[in-house]
């Protein structure tokens, strides 16, 4: 065990992976010499060569698409959008191509591309370095959709991703690639894909969260230790495909639900998981099912702390909800 | 309204040059091979009419190119196809009954009908899966030469796409990225001078697509894609040449679209009625038989008995694929994902 931030975390599950298997590439931009701007391969290209660790031209369809065709030959390419705000040049080969090739071509090229982005806001990024896209892809079949939380999580979840079969969009919550750290084990530590974890156990209301977002949630939950409810809080981790089982139970167990994500409301990922409770677990229901969310606009830059969900508004959510019944 | 073939201009020591000494037994390989695509296209039209199969996009006009790639190429090398490149996969061994399965979008087509008739997958042959997406395919081409590389396998990747596909995204990216990484990749334009119903003039504002190579630093040519001769030596040529030293190489092929651009295709709504006339003096076929009759390599009869023979394998292969049943609903769930459960079927639905 050694303790690490977050992103120091991705820097070793990376190097973990290029160690143990010579078919795993990074390539991106600014990766190699630079080590990315966040440092996530930092020291990797001088370890592993330029030829596994590649600085490619601004082209973020070139970064995926040239990554699909490393996969079709049977490379494990880990391809790195800088922001994920920037990965839209890329849609078209995620979602025609990435998402496709296994279905429609019955299973002949299947496509194993691990695709990293940094996502989110809390760092003063304006529009273009905060987004979180993630319902635009869980929304696409053939695709999973992985957000870890903790630093050991990203190191688990990162290598489960790189030695999995599938194409996987593994988002990484930049805001607390600094913020957060904590004990991750050495050497090659998996945590399977499509399994929540209970970030803490409580009894009369569960806060389904993922990414930063699980942090203000065990706050507000942490908050309330001594006076009750007991909140139970959710880390999702793989969004597809969902952990239905665990979210299911919880909710059962709880009766009460509050979702947060820092996406804009409308046809966000929260919206599925309601639909999920009013289809399974209407009637374990004891009040209505609340959103505390981003807000159905652009990601503003001066008022961002407005914009993002936090403690006190989960609290109120949690409050209101714990009101209604 | 007809015209004579722009004739083949080779004599035997110039075909010799071009195609190596067995340069007779080349020809009459690739006439067997341009004469069954022939056969194909107009069959597989026909039953589109009839309401047989659902859709089909005709690659008439361009079977030169196909069949010299086909021919040239090892089977190390890897085909990543444009909208009209199938005619690959069957020279380089796909077999033509699992085609037509595919064009039936039957129970015994590889891909379970998954996909609309002419994109078909056959890995056997290094012969990679399409989309309809216009261009995606370019970049991939590139992944698998810097694969290609890295391993020092002796394979090129053979990218396929039309003209219109040099105005898409992905051709820019793909053509950067191939000549700053030095990779493998022959980088093949069909210019058929048609994105459905937009000229090629519309397209673009260079005099030659072959110019826009340039831009990127990849020696490039202009080719007469109707001339299998010439085809097949630039196949060869640009073959051996990105073996040797890594690095990309693109040729434009100037073709005529002699067909509608699909089955849902009307191109008297936008295309000149010279243009046919033009077309037809440049198709492909003509000038072959032309050329091989003038030589004396094929006999009038033995012609009639390679049209024969093609039209008596469409016809066993279309019976056997009219044979096949749909795939099965459960088919529809198979190959989202390799690790997950399938999806759900809609619950609505009645069981
Ligand atoms: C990205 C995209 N845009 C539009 C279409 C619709 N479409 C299909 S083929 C085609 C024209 C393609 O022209 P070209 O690249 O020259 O290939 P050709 O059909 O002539 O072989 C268009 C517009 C598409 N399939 N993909
Ligand atoms: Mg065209």
């Amino acid at each position: 065990m050694t303790e690490l931030t977050l992103v120091q975390a991705v820097n070793r599950g990376l190097q973990q992976a290029m160690h143990d298997d010579g078919d795993v590439i990074l390539l991106g931009e600014d990766i190699g010499l630079n080590g990315g701007v966040f440092r996530a391969t930092d020291g990797l290209q001088k370890e592993f060569g330029a030829e596994r660790v590649i600085d490619t031209p601004l082209s973020e369809t070139g970064i995926v698409g040239t990554a699909i065709g490393m996969a079709l030959y049977g490379l494990k390419p880990v391809p790195e959008i800088q922001f994920q705000d920037f990965i839209y040049p890329a849609f078209d080969q995620i979602v025609s191509e990435l998402a496709k090739f296994r279905y429609r071509s019955g299973g002949q090229y299947p496509c194993h591309v691990v695709i990293r982005a940094p996502y989110g806001g809390g760092v003063k990024g304006g529009l273009y370095h905060s987004q979180s896209a993630e319902a635009y892809f869980a929304h696409t079949a053939g695709l999973k959709v992985v957000i870890p939380s903790t630093p050991a999580d990203a190191k688990g979840l990162l290598l489960s991703s790189i030695h999995d079969e599938d194409p996987v969009l593994f988002f990484e919550p930049k805001r607390i690639y600094r913020a957060v750290s904590g004990e991750v084990p050495e050497g090659d530590y998996r945590v399977p894909l499509g399994e929540a974890r209970i970030a803490r156990e409580g009894s009369d209301l569960s806060v389904f969260a993922y990414g930063a977002m699980v942090h203000p949630a065990l706050q507000a939950a942490e908050s309330l230790a001594e006076s009750g409810p007991s909140v139970e809080v959710v880390d999702l981790r793989t969004l597809a495909p969902l952990d239905e089982k665990t979210v299911l139970a919880s909710v059962e167990k709880t009766g009460r639900a509050v979702i947060v994500h820092e996406a804009p409301r409308f046809c966000g990922y929260g919206a599925e998981l309601g639909s999920l409770f009013a289809e399974k677990a209407l009637f374990s229901l004891k009040a209505p099912v609340v959103r505390v969310t981003g807000f159905d606009t652009p990601f503003p830059y001066a008022l961002e702390h407005l914009y993002l969900p936090n403690a006190p508004r989960i609290l109120h959510a949690i409050r209101e909800t714990m009101a209604a019944g | 309204m007809t015209a004579e073939p722009v004739a083949l201009p080779y004599d035997r020591p110039a075909l010799a040059q071009a195609l190596g000494a067995d340069y007779e037994e080349r020809l009459l390989a690739a006439h067997h091979w341009m004469t069954l695509a022939r056969e194909l296209d107009s069959r597989m039209l026909g039953l589109q009419r009839q309401g047989r199969i659902g859709f089909y996009g005709p690659a008439t006009g361009q079977e030169a190119v196909s069949v010299a790639a086909g021919l040239a190429s090892r089977p190390e090398d890897w085909i990543i196809p444009g909208l009209r490149e199938q005619l690959i996969a069957l020279v380089r061994g796909h077999s033509l009954a699992r085609y037509v399965h595919h064009l039936f979008a039957n129970d015994r087509d590889p891909a379970r009908g998954r996909q609309m008739p002419c994109h078909p997958t056959a890995r056997e042959v290094k012969y990679v899966s399409m989309s309809s997406v216009v261009g995606t395919q370019i970049t991939h081409a590139v992944g698998i030469a810097y694969g290609l590389k890295l391993r020092k396998d002796t394979g090129v990747a053979l990218a396929f796409f039309g003209d219109g596909a040099t105005s898409a995204n992905d051709f820019h990216a793909g053509l950067n990225f191939a000549a700053v990484l030095g990779l493998p990749v022959l980088f093949c334009l069909t210019n058929n001078q048609w994105a459905i119903s937009v000229p090629v003039e519309r397209q673009t504002h260079v005099k030659e697509l072959a110019m826009k190579g340039g831009a990127y630093g990849i020696p490039s040519r202009r080719v007469d894609g109707t001339d299998f001769v010439a085809c097949y030596a630039t196949f060869a040529e640009g073959l051996e040449a990105a073996r040797a030293s890594p690095g990309p190489l693109l040729a434009e092929f100037l073709l005529y679209r002699m067909t509608p651009h699909s089955s849902s295709d009307d191109p008297s709504r936008y295309q000149a009625p010279d243009w046919m006339a033009q077309a037809l003096a440049h198709d492909p076929v003509r000038r072959m038989e032309e050329l091989l009759t003038r030589l004396g390599i094929l006999s009038d009869a033995a012609r009639t008995s390679v049209r024969e023979e093609a039209a008596r394998l469409v016809k066993e292969a279309v019976n056997e694929a009219e044979s096949v049943g749909t795939p099965t609903p459960e088919s529809m769930l198979t190959d989202v994902l390799a690790t997950a459960p399938s999806p759900v079927a809609p619950r609505s639905e009645p069981a």
